[in-house]
Parts: structure tokens; C-alpha cells; sequence
């Protein structure tokens, strides 16, 4: 590994702490530090930009848990986190080819294992 | 052999229903919404459709005419509302399932239904068409989008997904109006089918409890059914069976935390399946609307071109309505003098013509700006802008307890509040919807105006803060701020008290991006209209005719009447109609509202404006020009000046800047507008919401008021 000086260090931490810091891609990098990237579940509001996950469960109850699943969010299915919302909630998921919006609570609600 | 009563006799070749009278074949459009459903309709129909609602509720009910089979009487074809399930979460998926099951009264349960299908978006929609598969009725597809999809490079086989749905599927594309033959004969021959089966089981514990259930006690109750009550939230009236179903749902309970996710877990299965079978991979390429959203959804331009958006509308609303609105108020005037010079004189010609044609006007000169506000609404929900709109403002609409989805109708409210709350429909949760319809009123509509500028011309014109800020123009900013503050309160402690509910939860689709369909939209326009102006305005003439019988009652002993027929308002006219105001209903009430309204600043002749701009917020400035005898033709700047002048008994102005603003104040806040009573009482389908709206803002404005005038002289402002 090529060796880098501190100082660059330092900077490059400050500054991604900046610019991660509102999207919650830190949690999500302390999160993915606990757990391990790939291979151990996680909540799909912890996933950063980009990630791809598979659904493992919908734990919430109620009309909202019956209608994520109607709209495709079952155990199983592969999803996508696109983007948050300008601030920063809800968050926009890709689902069985489509786009769906929903916020972060919701999103805590539901199991997923991070990978293809 | 109840099934061959309902049966209907068009399609059918045995000889007992030749000799019924043949009853026309019913057919149901179901669908996700964005699917291309309204689109198919208009294709299949023309224009032979009607508009209407559904008894009781405030969904629309859509229902063409479709020459299906020749010879045969037309077919009636219903376009239900797009939904995603028919698990009833909301009251367009309730009213849904009421027709398919035949429920709905005077329509008899659809004789096919064609599931529209999106096939960029296969396995969703597909959702929908297993649910509709458990309902055993005759059914076929009709494929949307394929060659939307084929162009994506996603391939549908449409005979295996046929097979593998055990119906017909017909790839269609409304637009050129292809597919439509094939969909045509497909219908005629599922009509004649029977006995659809779903092609999914649930696990063998379930199943068993199911089977339990369709048959207990030699009652037949189909499995559809059985699996509803199983499953869904309602629970039958028999005692003894809703004690079944309570004990089946606690031994499910014991082996399965999840119990009550089993069916949608096996559609979603099946689907799969189905889909795995009949297409191919899906691939990820990011498709243009991916590449808008990037734009358009961004966390810096997203809001900017949101504020854009919104600007553009508001010009268009303010600019481009005048015209229409200077014409429709001239040509009313000119209906109003052409009836008083083409009638005898008397009572009836002054009821037409004040009391109809004038109320009817001045109702209808907000039209235009209306139709404008419901044509931009339509194309942004058609473009699918309007999910990116709640998308984007989600987070704040959700700090006052509010959905996404109420930030368009709010905004729109700042034009018309009524737009406003009839778009609030796409509002999911009844108590959600009902907070957003509860403050759209504190928006500064544009029936406000002419009162803001009024007293901002007659008090404020001439100061300026910092040498170039107009104190009026910082006065109307201040309303506007007033009522925006004042609806983020209600809302607070409205979704704390009386309409008490969780916040909202979002689980919103994200439609692709579409070029509007302009006859779409122009049909979504037209059907609003009406439905506006004939609920809203049955009641807008009962009021007027009502305020008018106050304001002429009882009638002041004219003293000769050959002055009376001189129709030109000049000087003496005038004053003769200000003095008849002042002596009747509506000018004792004045009288006796004073004691009322004098800590608000205002004397009984104010109180006389007021009084009348309940029926609408700028009658206020036309009831001053008669009370002050300034003559309605005369132009605007001598009301000015009577304003000024106007002196109380004892020789002190009427109106000083400080009641100025208190009549601003009151305005902001109070519920002055019969259209927008007449359409809440519509929307929520009763007169309890819109009598409480009208009270409860008329308390705000009376306090806020008095806290105006009152706490404005103990600062020492006059």
C-alpha cells in the first residue's frame, strides 16, 4: 500500500466528514464498520447512495408494512437506494424496476442484506 | 342458474336470454395508477363518457359507452380509479373492490374486467392482477407501454405470460389506437368463460384454515371472501364466524410472526414466477427519467426549479387570467343592464339582476383563474412532476404533521383555495386530507386583493422603509406570512387534537416521466369545472339570493318615482341605494354587529361590508362604494377618497391606518367565501367540516383582530 501523509489524512477525513456527514453515509460507514459490508443485515435506511441490497424482512405491522410490500418491498426482492431527498428525508429506493419514495422511518422498518 | 339470470344476454347464444330484454355488458378498466389506463378509456370511448361519483364519496366515477360487438347494445365500460391493491387502505381501493364484488348500487358487478398492465413495470402491476385473479371473474390483459419496453431493450413474451396467467394478453397502444380490434374480440370471448383460478397456494397450515373457512357451516362463502376476512382488516358481522376467524388468526399467529404477510408473499412468488417465465433479465440502464430526476430531484436545483415551477404558474394565474376575468365581469354587467332594461321594472328584476345575475358573476369571474390553476395541477400529475414536488417537500410538510402531497394543494390555494382542496383528493388518510382542506383557506387567495389594495392605496401608498420599500408592498407580505403562520398552527394542533392520527407515512411511487396527454388533461379540466359549478353553484345562488333579499328588505319608501326609473347612477342614485342599504336587514344588522366588531376598530357601515363579503371577500369593496355612495361606475380612486373621508357620528374617521389593518388582519383569517364552503361541503361530504371551518377561522380573525386594533392603540397607533 502506498504510504500517505497525515496531514492529507486529516484533510481528506475533515472534508468527507463534511460532505457525508448530511446523508447519513457516515452511520452508514460506522454501520457497515460494525456489521461488515456484505453478508451481515442492516436496515435499508442504514444503506449509503448507490448500495444494492436484497430484501430479508418487513418487520413493521399495519397499513403502511402491507403497503410496502404490495408495492413490491418483499422479502426477496433486490433493491437500490437512489437518493435522498434535497432534505435529506425521504429517501428514493429502485424496486422491481421502478422508483418508490418513502421515508426513513419506514425504511427502518425493513431487513436487508447489502450486495447484489 | 343464478349465474345464467346474471349472465348477460348480449354475447350469449342460448334461448332463454334472447328472450330477456338483452341487458348491456358491463366491463371494468382496472389498474395501477400511471398505467395508461385513462388513456385506453378515452381511446376505447371517444368522447361518449360521463363523469360522476360514487354515491356518498368523493371518487369519480367514470363510465363510457363502447359499440362492442355489432348488433349487440353497447357495452358500458367503467374506469375505476388506479390503485395499487384491492386491500381497501384507501377509499379509491375500497370503491374498487365495491364494483368488482357488485356492490356499488345500480351497477351490477362487471361482466369482464380488463386489467391494464404497464409492461415496463411488469411485476408490480401484476400485483393488482392476482388479486383480481382471486376473484374468479372473467378477465383479460391489456398490455401498456410494450413498445416503450421494447425500445428499453425489455422483452415481453406475451403468449407465455398469457399461459401463464391462464388469460388472454393483448399487447395495446392507445395512442395510434393499436391493439384495440384484438382487444375488442378478446373481451367477447372471456365474457363467455367462467371459473378463473389464481395460481398460488399458501402454505399448508393456511391453506388448511382457508379451507376451514370457505365451507364451516355448509354456507358457501368463497375462498376470495375467506381469504379477506382471513387476512384483511375488516372482520364479518356474524358473531360466530368473526370468533372463527379471531381463533384461525391466533394459531397463525403462534407458528408465523408474519402471518398476515403469507398471501402477499405468495402473489409476489407467483409473480416471479410468471415473470421469469415471460421476460427477460431486467436491465439496469438508467433510463431518461433517471436522468431528469438527476436535475430535477437534486438537492440544490430540485427546490430551486420546484420555486420556478411555481412562479411560472403564479404569473401565468395572475397575468393571463385578467383578460378573461375583465371580460366575464363586463359581460355579466352587461347581462345585469340588459335584463333591468329589457324587464319591467320591480322585485323580480331586482333579484335577477342583482341578486343572480351579480352573485352569480362574482363567482364566476374567478373562473378563469381557476381553470388555469386545474390545467397546470393536471399536467404536472400527468408529467409526473407532482410525485417529485411531494418528494422534495415531504420533509417540511411532515415538521406540521402533514403528507407530502399536501404542499400542491396549498400552493395552489394561494391562487384559489378551490383548486386547492379539490386536488387535496390524491390525499390517502381522511384525516390527513381533511387538516390540508382545513388551512388551504389561510392562503392568501386572489379574491383578497382587491381588499389588501384598497386599504394598502387609501393608508399606505405613499411611506417607504429605507427609501425604496414600500410599506404596502411590506404589508402584503406580512398578510401573506400571517396566513401561512396561522395554517402551520392549525395544523399542529389539529393532528394533536380533533384530527389525531400518526404522521402520515410516505410510501410513494415515482412514476416515469411522461409527455402529457393534452385530451386527457383537457377532459380532467372540463369534468373539475362542472363538477364545480354545478355543487358549488346551487349554494352560491341560494346565498346570493339570500344576502341580496338582506340588503334590499325591507324597502325603503323611495320619494317620487320618476326619480326611481332613472336607472344612470349618478349622485342622487346613488345615494338613494346607499340609503336603502343602510335601512335594511342587512344595515340593521350592521347596526347591530356594532357593539360586536367596535373593539375591532370597525363602525356599523364597515360592518355592513362585512356582513356581505361573506359571500365572497371582494363584495367588500363593491358594498363600500354603495354604502359610501360613491356609485359602483365610478372609478376606483373616489372610493379611495370616500374611505378616507368617511367620518363615524362624532366627526372622527372611520378608517384609520390602524383599522386598515385590521380589516387586513380579519381577512387573512376568516372563512369569507361561499364557492369555498359550498366545495368543502362537497369534498368531505357533509356540513359538519365546512360550518366548523367557518367558525372556528371567524374566531381566529376576531381575535387576531382585536389583538391588532387593540394592542396597535396601547403602542399608540391610530
Amino acid at each position: 500500500m502506498k504510504e500517505r501523509p497525515p496531514q492529507a489524512f486529516g484533510l481528506n477525513f475533515l472534508l468527507s466528514t463534511l460532505i457525508f456527514y448530511r446523508d447519513g453515509t457516515i452511520r452508514a460507514m460506522f454501520r457497515a464498520i460494525e456489521t461488515g459490508v456484505d453478508g451481515v443485515s442492516s436496515s435499508l435506511a442504514n444503506l449509503p447512495i448507490g448500495a444494492h441490497a436484497r430484501v430479508i424482512a418487513v418487520n413493521g405491522t399495519g397499513a403502511v408494512a402491507r403497503r410496502l410490500m404490495e408495492m413490491g418491498v418483499v422479502p426477496g426482492a433486490q433493491v437500490r437506494v437512489i437518493k435522498t431527498a434535497p432534505l435529506g428525508d425521504p429517501i428514493e429506493v429502485r424496486v422491481r424496476g421502478y422508483h418508490l419514495a418513502l421515508r426513513r422511518t419506514e425504511a427502518q422498518t425493513i431487513t436487508v442484506m447489502p450486495g447484489k | 342458474m343464478s349465474t345464467t339470470l346474471e349472465s348477460p344476454a348480449s354475447l350469449q347464444t342460448s334461448d332463454q336470454s334472447s328472450q330477456r330484454q338483452a341487458r348491456p355488458l358491463v366491463i371494468a378498466l382496472a389498474g395501477n395508477p400511471n398505467a395508461g389506463k385513462t388513456t385506453l378509456f378515452n381511446a376505447l370511448t371517444g368522447l361518449r363518457q360521463k363523469v360522476a361519483n360514487y354515491p356518498g364519496v368523493t371518487v369519480e366515477r367514470k363510465e363510457g359507452i363502447w359499440q362492442l360487438a355489432e348488433g349487440a347494445p353497447p357495452a358500458r365500460l367503467i374506469d375505476l380509479p388506479g390503485l395499487y391493491s384491492l386491500d381497501a387502505a384507501s377509499l379509491d381501493e375500497q370503491i374498487a373492490r365495491d364494483v368488482i364484488t357488485g356492490r356499488i348500487a345500480g351497477l351490477p358487478a362487471p361482466d369482464v374486467i380488463v386489467a391494464v398492465v404497464d409492461a415496463t413495470n411488469l411485476e408490480r402491476n401484476l400485483y393488482l392482477v392476482t388479486q383480481l385473479l382471486e376473484y374468479g371473474r372473467p378477465m383479460v390483459v391489456a398490455l401498456t407501454m410494450y413498445d416503450l419496453a421494447e425500445r428499453r431493450g425489455l422483452k415481453v413474451d406475451i403468449k407465455r405470460l398469457s399461459e401463464a396467467l391462464s388469460v388472454e394478453v393483448v399487447p395495446v397502444t392507445a395512442k395510434q389506437k393499436r391493439g384495440l380490434e384484438e382487444l375488442r374480440r378478446a373481451i367477447i370471448a372471456a365474457s363467455a368463460r367462467k371459473g378463473l383460478v389464481a395460481g398460488w397456494c399458501l402454505s399448508e397450515q393456511a391453506e388448511r384454515e382457508l379451507a376451514a373457512l370457505v365451507n364451516p357451516t355448509g354456507e358457501s362463502a368463497d375462498r376470495h371472501t375467506a381469504l379477506r376476512e382471513l387476512y384483511g382488516d375488516e372482520l364479518p358481522e356474524d358473531e360466530k364466524r368473526r370468533e372463527a376467524i379471531r381463533r384461525a388468526r391466533e394459531r397463525l399467529a403462534e407458528t408465523d410472526g408474519n402471518w398476515w404477510q403469507e398471501p402477499l408473499l405468495a402473489r409476489y412468488d407467483w409473480i416471479e414466477r410468471v415473470s421469469r417465465e415471460a421476460k427477460n433479465e431486467d436491465s439496469h440502464a438508467p433510463s431518461t427519467t433517471e436522468s431528469i430526476d438527476r436535475v430535477m430531484t437534486h438537492r440544490l436545483f430540485g427546490p430551486v426549479i420546484l420555486i420556478l415551477v411555481m412562479l411560472l404558474i403564479f404569473q401565468a394565474i395572475f397575468s393571463w387570467a385578467s383578460l378573461p376575468m375583465d371580460l366575464i365581469d363586463r359581460g355579466f354587467g352587461a347581462l345585469g343592464d340588459a335584463a333591468r332594461a329589457g324587464l319591467p321594472e320591480g322585485l323580480f328584476t331586482d333579484l335577477l339582476v342583482d341578486g343572480v345575475i351579480a352573485g352569480v358573476g362574482g363567482v364566476l369571474v374567478f373562473l378563469p383563474q381557476i381553470l388555469l390553476l386545474f390545467f397546470f395541477i393536471a399536467i404536472l400529475e400527468d408529467t409526473g412532476y407532482m410525485a417529485r414536488a411531494a418528494f422534495i417537500m415531504d420533509r417540511l410538510m411532515r415538521g406540521v404533521g402533514l403528507h407530502g402531497k399536501a404542499f400542491m394543494p396549498l400552493l395552489s390555494s394561494f391562487a384559489c383555495a378551490i383548486p386547492g382542496i379539490m386536488a387535496t383528493r390524491t390525499i390517502e388518510n381522511p384525516k390527513d386530507r381533511i387538516a390540508t382542506i382545513m388551512i388551504a383557506p389561510f392562503m392568501s387567495c386572489s379574491a383578497r386583493l382587491p381588499v389588501y389594495t384598497l386599504m394598502i392605496a387609501a393608508f399606505f401608498s405613499t411611506q417607504k422603509v429605507l427609501g425604496f420599500v414600500s410599506v404596502g408592498a411590506l404589508m402584503i407580505l406580512a398578510m401573506y406570512l400571517l396566513g401561512i403562520a396561522v395554517a402551520i398552527c392549525v395544523a399542529w394542533i389539529a393532528k394533536r387534537t380533533i384530527l389525531k392520527s400518526p404522521p402520515p407515512p410516505l410510501v410513494l411511487e415515482m412514476p416515469p416521466y411522461r409527455v402529457p396527454n393534452f385530451l386527457t388533461i383537457f377532459q380532467t379540466i372540463w369534468s373539475r369545472a362542472w363538477l364545480f359549478l354545478r355543487r358549488a353553484g346551487t349554494v352560491i345562488l341560494a346565498i346570493s339570493i339570500i344576502l341580496w333579499a338582506l340588503a334590499t328588505f325591507p324597502r325603503t319608501e323611495v320619494k317620487s318615482n320618476s326619480d326611481a326609473a332613472a336607472v344612470e347612477a349618478t349622485q342622487e342614485g346613488a345615494s338613494q341605494e346607499g340609503e336603502q342599504l343602510r335601512n335594511s336587514f342587512a344595515g340593521r344588522l350592521g347596526h347591530l354587529i356594532e357593539p360586536v366588531i367596535a373593539p375591532l376598530g370597525f363602525d356599523w357601515k364597515i360592518g355592513i361590508a362585512l356582513i356581505s363579503s361573506f359571500a365572497a371577500r371582494e363584495t367588500l369593496v363593491s358594498t363600500l362604494s354603495i354604502i359610501y355612495n360613491v356609485g359602483s361606475d365610478e372609478n376606483e380612486s373616489s372610493l379611495i377618497e370616500a374611505v378616507k373621508e368617511a367620518k363615524r357620528p362624532d366627526g372622527s374617521p372611520a378608517w384609520t391606518p390602524l383599522v386598515a389593518v385590521s380589516m387586513m388582519v380579519f381577512f387573512v383569517l376568516a372563512l369569507q367565501c361561499m364557492s369555498t364552503v359550498a366545495i368543502v361541503r362537497r369534498e368531505t361530504n357533509s356540513w359538519r367540516w365546512p360550518l366548523f371551518m367557518v367558525g372556528y377561522m371567524l374566531a381566529l380573525a376576531y381575535i387576531a383582530s382585536l389583538i391588532t386594533f387593540q394592542g396597535g392603540r396601547l403602542l399608540g397607533f391610530t
